[in-house]
């Protein structure tokens, strides 16, 4: 009995508990009001169904999470990821809209590194904005965030540019192994930053900082050039995001593109367990937080939810999910279940949570 | 001034926090027209004693009475509208706000609903005029100096018809000018009948000012005095207080030859090294396997001391050379790649990183060394920590457990070992067994012999004389920001002795009273 209660324990107190937890409600809920929800079928060599498009449209948002949760984890927010998505998808179908052979694989190649490479010198404003001269994060990267959308605008000069491209079109809808290659891709970038994070020492220093950079300068960390990297990381995944996203429509339109894609992006990272204030971060938790999300839009279209309403009720489920998460709203739940009696005891109770 | 009764008697007042017992039995009081200095070490209970009269805490225990009226405030809010008025150490004014608007705010003279500007600006041009202040009260705040803003937070608080005026260490960023201008007008202030509490860690400006001082030490009264009737040095021995030594476990073994130690080229060394408003320019030289001691009390500039040694803060001017060569220690990286670590005194802010788990803390230093690109192995980690958990005895000997839910004394051992990782020339260890049990206390101090005996150089702080004593080579005495002497540990030297330099300074016998 309490060998079980122990482990029921160390289950439910696992960080990615709650988030697995979530996701699997909703599937579930999608299931049982429309039986189908998780069929899947091969066609054509391709495999389809809902779960396969939750997983290729959630692609991009997965990606600009992923450099928002190092941003983050530095105590850092940034903002201008999804006008950094704007600027990178603009810069690659102008490239290409420009050249004779928008199908040849070089034309592709030349305007994808073009594009990077814009959007690596646009994270490193951002860093230096927030590493070297120490403006505050949540400015530093709204300049860029307001600024960007003009970026792109004065790229595409104002204009919708279409594309006609087989390779590029293939970053968005290609497939390769019966899957979309955009969950190849998402995924490629997920072990990346794993690998780059914590197969070096950058993960815990990026850790280190956020979690007490008064203590990490005095134990000899350099924090600008942590912090410099975390915003330049953030510029890149939100660079292959935008090509994903102006890919699936072969075109790209510099005020759309990405647009509100960092609050999703945010959420994201939170909903993973990485908190605001910075420190630990989670980034098998922040994937789980952008498939809950893009499952959630998934749901509005299939339940068929009105337009007028379904803000609303995604607005009213990623509350449900961050109270769920919160360890001080679980133990107020709990104790109030349990009906033990009321505060005098409470003292010292948070402080057991806290670990979790 | 004493024959009066009193306006604000405290007694029998006891307060506690989970686990610690902040206040036990305290009494004080205190006279209309007087100066009464509120003194103690760190931790002694000065501002939970401050908080419970103004309201910030309710007492466990004890009564407070005003006017001989039993009152008890729920916050500072009341407590100001009663007539006792807080100025604290950090100024909580608006600097963006004109000089006028700070002192009126919340309170501003009004008019069917409208504020009566030239009203406000009248009434704190009389205000500061009555404390011979002569400022522009349509400036904004922030452009007038520290000192000046001080004392528009206390024209705000006598303007609340104050009877009671509590000031929290209002002294501790002033220089000695502004500290004559503040002083002026609280001697203006108690000849007007105001009580005036105060705090602060200078024990000079005590005795300039202070008419009567009430001591506390570990949350206990020790006793109220005339300050005339206390001398310098009881008035230190009364703060500091003489414990028991529980520590006999420790040979006898710091009387080494001095002059052994320090022939040869100093490993650091340091002239004129001084920072404007921390410390003034000291000169120290530490060799391999010296033991400086730092004394003083809290305040007097040793935390100083060992933040310029390290970088953490940047010296004004000064030169530096380790081994011999001039260089300099500008940043703590830089200290580092010197060979100097530095456990910080606020172990909490300034040490562990609470998210992390032991073994990251430990190899935190290390780690920032090599760079984030040359991990160390896991394999070496582990070895690592591994051996300084057995070395230090630390528990939960569990490594990967947040570094948050060790005791203090664990964390402490913790961060030494994230010190000793690096194999550091130069050690400093500002309050090491601050906050700790004995044991614990015991087996740093133990690590600290050893450590010197294998050639490295230690700075050790502590608030305890005894400490400094047994372990050190060399004790530097620090007072009011200056370092007043450096005193060979041989025979000739006692606590009383360090006492009497603190008390006095050993260039200033004159100022003994």
């Amino acid at each position: 009995m309490n060998d079980a209660m122990s482990r029921y324990r160390a289950i439910t107190g696992h960080r990615l508990f709650w988030p697995a937890a979530v996701l699997f409600v909703m599937l579930a809920a999608n299931t049982i009001y429309r039986p189908g929800f998780l069929s899947i079928e091969l066609k054509d060599g391709h495999l389809y169904g809902t779960p396969i498009d939750i997983l290729r449209l959630s692609a991009p948002l997965i990606l600009v999470a992923l450099g928002m949760t190092l941003v983050i984890s530095t105590g850092g927010i940034d903002l201008s990821v999804g006008s950094l998505c704007a600027i990178s998808g603009a810069i690659a179908c102008m490239y290409i809209s420009k050249q004779p052979d928008q199908s040849s694989l070089g034309v592709v190649v030349t305007a994808l590194a073009m594009a990077m490479g814009v959007s690596l010198v646009l994270g490193a404003w951002n860093g230096v904005l927030v590493a070297v001269i120490g403006i505050q994060p949540i400015i530093a990267t709204l300049i860029l965030m307001v600024a960007g959308r003009g970026l792109a605008q004065l790229i595409t000069e104002g204009q919708i540019i279409t594309i006609n491209s087989e390779p590029y079109r293939a970053i968005g809808l290609g497939h390769a192994l019966t899957l979309p290659l955009a969950i190849f891709i998402a995924l490629a970038a997920a072990l990346l930053v794993a690998a780059f994070t914590r197969r070096t020492a950058l993960g815990m220093i990026i850790e280190s900082v956020g979690g007490n950079s008064m203590a990490s300068r005095l134990a000899g960390i350099r924090s600008g050039r942590v912090i410099f990297l975390a915003y330049v990381i953030s510029a890149a995944c939100a660079a292959v995001a935008g090509f994903m996203m102006t890919a699936n429509v072969s075109s790209a339109d510099g005020n759309a593109v990405g647009l509100w894609v960092e609050l999703d992006a945010i959420l994201a990272v939170v909903i993973g367990g990485t908190s605001l204030a910075g420190g630990r971060f989670f980034l098998s938790g922040t994937i789980i937080g952008a498939l809950i999300i893009q499952t959630l839009t998934t749901t509005v279209y299939a339940m068929d939810i009105s337009p007028q309403t379904s803000l609303l009720f995604k607005a009213v489920v990623v509350i449900a999910v961050c109270l769920i998460q919160a360890p001080a709203f679980r133990a107020r739940f709990s104790r109030r279940r349990r009906n033990s009696p009321p505060p005098a005891p409470v003292a010292d109770k948070p402080k057991e949570q806290v670990p979790a | 001034m004493t024959d009066s009764r009193p306006v604000l008697t405290m007694t029998g007042i006891s307060k506690s926090f989970p686990g610690v017992r902040a206040l036990h039995d305290v009494n004080f009081r205190l006279f209309p027209g007087e100066v009464h200095a509120l003194m103690g070490e760190n931790g002694a209970g000065k501002s939970t004693l401050i908080k419970v009269l103004t309201g910030v805490y309710d007492t466990d225990e004890g009564a407070i009475t005003l006017h001989d009226e039993p009152v008890s405030f729920t916050g500072p809010m009341q407590a100001t509208a009663a007539g006792v008025s807080t100025v604290f150490q950090e100024v909580n004014l608006c600097t963006n706000l004109s000089v006028a608007e700070n002192i009126f705010i919340g309170r501003e003279p009004r008019l069917l609903g409208a504020v009566r500007w030239g009203e406000v600006r009248r009434r704190a041009r009389a205000l500061l005029a009555d404390l011979d202040l002569d400022l522009d009260v349509s400036a904004p705040l922030g452009s007038y100096s520290l000192a000046i803003q001080q004392m528009v937070a206390i024209a705000r608080a006598i303007d609340i018809k104050a009877r009671v005026l509590i000031l929290d260490e209002p002294t501790s960023s002033l220089d000695a000018d502004e500290v004559a201008q503040l002083f002026r007008i609280m001697r203006q202030l108690r000849d007007e009948g105001i009580a005036i509490l105060f705090v602060t860690h200078f024990l000079d400006q005590v005795y300039e000012i202070a008419d009567r001082i009430t001591v506390l030490r570990n949350g206990g009264l020790v006793g109220e005095y005339l300050t005339t009737e206390l001398p310098q040095l009881s008035l230190v021995e009364k703060m500091i207080g003489k414990e028991l030594d529980v520590l006999e476990g420790i040979e006898e073994h710091s009387r080494r030859d001095l002059a052994a130690l320090e022939e040869g080229t100093p490993l650091v060394a340091v002239s004129n090294f001084g920072r404007a408003g921390a410390v003034e320019p000291f000169s120290l030289t530490i060799h391999a396997g010296e033991v400086v001691g730092l004394a003083g009390l809290l305040g007097s500039g040793r935390t100083e001391v060992a933040r310029l040694l390290f970088g953490a803060d940047r010296a004004d001017g000064g030169q530096v050379a380790v081994d011999g060569t001039a260089s300099s220690l500008r940043t703590p990286a830089q200290a580092i790649d010197h060979g100097v670590g530095f456990c910080s005194e606020n172990r909490r802010a300034e040490g562990i990183v609470a998210d992390l788990s032991v073994r990251e803390n430990m190899i935190l230093a290390m780690q920032a060394a090599r760079g984030w690109l040359r991990p160390i192995p896991r394999r070496r980690q582990d070895e690592l920590v591994d051996k300084y958990v057995k070395a230090l005895n630390i528990r939960p000997a569990d490594p990967e457990v947040p570094v948050r839910n060790l005791s203090g004394g664990n964390q402490q051992k913790v961060l030494l070992a994230r010190w000793l990782i690096t194999e550091p020339r130069l050690l400093i260890l500002d309050e090491p067994t601050r906050g700790i049990d004995i044991g614990a206390k015991t087996e740093i101090q133990k690590l600290v012999t050893q450590l010197s005996d294998g050639g490295m150089a230690v700075l050790f702080i502590s608030a305890e004389l005894e400490e400094v004593l047994r372990l050190s080579h060399k004790v530097a005495v620090m007072r009011d920001r200056q370092m007043v002497a450096q005193l060979a540990n041989d025979e000739s030297l006692d606590a009383d002795r360090i006492m009497q330099t603190i008390a006095s300074g050993s260039h200033r016998e004159e100022a003994d009273r």
